[in-house]
Order: structure tokens, then C-alpha cells, then sequence
């Protein structure tokens, strides 16, 4: 490489010099990187955390509290094994009513849209096969059009009370079914997407839900028998 | 051969309009045509360049003289580099919709031309007082530039400015201004007006310079 044009003429530099300087400006880049990312994570973890929490008191319509219950090897756990790590496990939460009566599952999940990942929480009561509600999490889906899958109330607030497994109509197609979805005229795709997302996870996850029920049912039902 | 002499007058404000990267030199218009379909992200966005601008000039400038001539767009890139990767944590850290909203532009402005071509056309061999207003006044004429695509896309694809409605309610917003052709749309039509008013000046300027008594160029001439 030769030297800048306009710049004045300097002896060719050792090539430990043209090493020594590029490594020494690496050194203190990652220094400077460091201190930063060690400055801002904290910060972007605790955003994300409230994100999600705001997210599962408004999909589980205001629970008085909720678990957070991990999959693991295949079912549902509220406590894991010493030296698990939890926020490498999926996550879904349960949410209780003030008399400790369940409300519902909270169910976090994203899959391809049509631009990018659609990422969506939705609530889910498995007793009555009935959702909850639904709210987007992350989507780049095009504004305008993809984006009203979390920016249209009337399509957002159709996931009130729906049975699942869900199924999309087109607009103005709808016959009265508690399985049916509205989609969005435009939106066909990023409509799809978030449908496929609630009955996907639903098939997957539904028995591990019913199998948590009746084991937590199970042991409550032996707490009350073994008092006195 | 010397840099050209310029005055600081000069190095801060032809970076504004004389030579703005987006509107004259055409430059960086990848940021301007894909993250201005607002207001707020292209503020954003221009906010983040300034500071990689900025903060580069004034490293090179600053180790122009101990950077080897062989070595010095490896070290340009890094430097540029930190400064991208700095900027875009903390945009996730400060404004984290906003972050969203940018995606991977903000980690796309290492590439970004404006950048390189200062620290090699300027930075490189001016003292650094020079090579901070430089890069000052480039990131204003960026910013400018990005906020006239922004208010114009937003305005017209949504009805707001700056997230306030400005437009009544019975307006149905051209979706298509907030989309990649609402973009071009935008530019185009900036560039036009633009380049209409400065044609308009050097005529208006030619006709003022035309001797007394002889008909100026375009002037009707009435039988």
C-alpha cells in the first residue's frame, strides 16, 4: 500500500512498526468496546426484562402474579436442577388470580415473517381452549401494511377469546366460527405468521401444559389431605 | 503538494450546503433512502453518523503522525469501526424502540462513504481544530438532509410530524411515501427542487452581471 497522494514523503515503515501499530490500536479498541458493552448490557437486560413483564400482564389480562416455568427435558418445570442455567431454557409463564386460581400461559415465541422474525406473546387458557390475548414483541414487517399485525386494534383484539387451534379467514369471509381470524387485506403473510406461531406452539406445548396442570393439581391435592 | 488553504469559515460550512454528502455529493444514500420514513429515525440515524464523524476526525486527525502511510485505511476502518460499535450500544442502551426501528443500519454506517472519505480527503492531513469543524459541519449537512427526507415521508405516509398529527383526520396517509419507492419519491424530488432554485440563481446572477443596454440572455425582446 503506498502513502496517501498530497501527504509527505516518509521512509517506508518497519513491518514490526505497521504490526506493532495496528495491534496496539486493536488493544485499546476492544478496551474501549469492553467498557462500553460492560456499561450497556445491564441497562438493555433490565429494558428487555420490563418489556417482557409489561408484555405477560397484558396478555394474561392483569394476573395478580405469575411463575415463570421452564422447559426442560421435555416438560414443564418451575425449579430447575442445581447448576441449570434458566435463561438459556425457553420460558413460559403462569399467571394466578389474587385467590391463587390459574388464569392462564403466557407463551413467547417468533418465527419467519415476511421481512424478518416475527416475535409474539400470546395468553393462553388451556381449560377452555380459549386465548387470552396476543401483542408483538419484535416485527420488521413493512410499515403500512405487514406492521398492522401489531398496530391494527381490530385484528390485535380478535385474539381476545378465540378458540384455538385458530384458523385465518380473508376479510369479510368470516362465518361466525370461534376458531376464525380476521386477516389483514395486504397482510396475508405477516396475518399467517402470527396464527401459525399461536397453533404451532399450542400442539407443542399443550401437553406439557396439561401434564404440569395435573402434577401441580396432584400436589396440592396432597397438601390438603395431609393437614390436619 | 499542500493541502489546499481554505479558511475555518469555509471548512465548517461547506459541508452544509456547498458540498453536502447527501444532497450534492450524493453520498451516504443508503441511510437517507432506508431509515428516513420518519422523522425521529432519521434524527436518529444522523445523530449516530455525527458522532462516528466527529469522533473519528479527531482520532485521525489527532494520530495522523504516528499512523504508517501503508497502514493507515486498516487503521481508518478501526477506528471507524469503534466508533460504529460504541454508537450502536448505546443507541440499544438510550433509545432502544428507536434501535429497533434502525436495525442493522446503524452497524452499516462503518460503511458508510462520508465517513472514509473525510479522514482520507481531510482529516489525514489537516490539524485538528480544522478536521473537527469539517466533520461538524458534514454532520450537519447530513442531519439537514436526512430530517427534509424524514419530515416530507413522514408528513405524507403517516399525517404526523415528529409523531403529532398535522394533517386532519379525513386524509387518508400515501402509504407509499413511508415505503423503499416513498424514498426515492422524496429524493427525487428534493434534488429537483434543488437544483431548480440554484439554476434559477445563476440565471438571476447572469442577468444582474449583463452590460447596460444589451439584451440578456432568455430577455424578451418586444418588437
Amino acid at each position: 500500500m503506498t502513502a496517501p497522494p498530497g501527504a509527505p514523503q516518509r521512509a517506508e515503515a518497519s513491518i514490526w512498526k505497521l504490526v506493532l501499530t495496528l495491534s496496539a490500536a486493536g488493544a485499546v479498541a476492544g478496551f474501549l468496546i469492553v467498557f462500553v458493552y460492560a456499561w450497556s448490557q445491564p441497562i438493555i437486560q433490565t429494558y428487555k426484562a420490563e418489556q417482557l413483564r409489561l408484555a405477560v400482564q397484558e396478555v394474561l389480562k392483569g394476573p395478580d402474579r405469575y411463575d415463570t416455568l421452564y422447559v426442560y427435558e421435555e416438560t414443564l418445570v418451575k425449579e430447575l436442577p442445581e447448576g441449570v442455567d434458566g435463561a438459556s431454557l425457553e420460558q413460559i409463564f403462569l399467571g394466578y388470580t389474587e385467590s391463587g386460581e390459574r388464569i392462564g400461559f403466557a407463551i413467547a415465541y417468533g418465527e419467519p415473517g415476511f421481512q424478518d422474525i416475527v416475535r409474539i406473546i400470546f395468553g393462553y387458557d388451556r381449560a377452555s381452549q380459549a386465548l387470552l390475548g396476543m401483542k408483538v414483541l419484535d416485527s420488521k414487517e413493512t410499515p403500512g401494511l405487514g406492521d398492522k399485525i401489531e398496530k391494527d386494534t381490530s385484528f390485535v383484539n380478535q385474539f381476545d377469546g378465540v378458540l384455538s387451534p385458530l384458523v385465518g379467514v380473508k376479510p369479510r369471509k368470516a362465518t361466525g366460527d370461534p376458531h376464525e381470524i380476521d386477516m389483514i387485506t395486504g397482510a396475508t403473510i405477516s396475518s399467517r405468521v402470527v396464527i401459525r406461531i399461536i397453533n404451532n406452539q399450542i400442539e407443542r406445548l399443550g401437553p406439557l401444559m396439561d401434564a404440569y396442570v395435573q402434577q401441580a393439581n396432584a400436589a396440592q391435592l396432597a397438601r390438603a389431605e395431609s393437614m390436619p | 503538494m499542500s493541502p489546499r488553504e481554505t479558511t475555518p469559515q469555509v471548512d465548517f460550512f461547506r459541508g452544509i450546503w456547498q458540498e453536502n454528502p447527501v444532497l450534492i455529493q450524493m453520498l451516504g444514500l443508503c441511510p437517507a433512502l432506508a431509515v428516513t420514513n420518519t422523522v425521529e429515525n432519521a434524527l436518529w440515524m444522523a445523530l449516530a453518523t455525527f458522532f462516528v464523524l466527529t469522533g473519528s476526525s479527531l482520532m485521525v486527525s489527532l494520530l495522523k503522525k504516528i499512523i504508517p502511510g501503508e497502514v493507515r485505511i486498516p487503521m481508518f476502518i478501526l477506528i471507524i469501526a469503534t466508533f460504529v460499535t460504541v454508537a450502536d450500544m448505546c443507541l440499544e442502551a438510550i433509545v432502544p424502540a428507536v434501535y429497533k426501528q434502525l436495525g442493522a443500519f446503524v452497524a452499516l454506517i462503518v460503511v458508510n462513504c462520508i465517513i472514509l472519505s473525510r479522514q482520507e480527503a481531510f482529516a489525514s492531513k489537516r490539524p485538528i481544530g480544522r478536521s473537527l469543524l469539517d466533520a461538524v459541519g458534514t454532520g450537519v449537512g447530513f442531519t439537514i438532509a436526512m430530517v427534509m427526507m424524514g419530515s416530507v415521508r413522514e408528513v405524507l405516509g403517516q399525517g404526523t410530524l415528529m409523531n403529532y398529527k398535522v394533517i386532519p383526520g379525513n386524509f387518508e396517509p400515501w402509504v407509499i411515501f413511508i415505503l423503499p419507492p416513498g424514498g426515492f419519491l422524496t429524493l427525487g424530488f428534493w434534488l429537483l427542487l434543488l437544483n431548480w432554485w440554484e439554476e434559477r440563481k445563476k440565471e438571476r446572477a447572469k442577468v444582474r452581471e449583463w452590460p447596460e443596454g444589451v439584451g440578456a440572455p432568455g430577455e424578451r425582446r418586444v418588437a
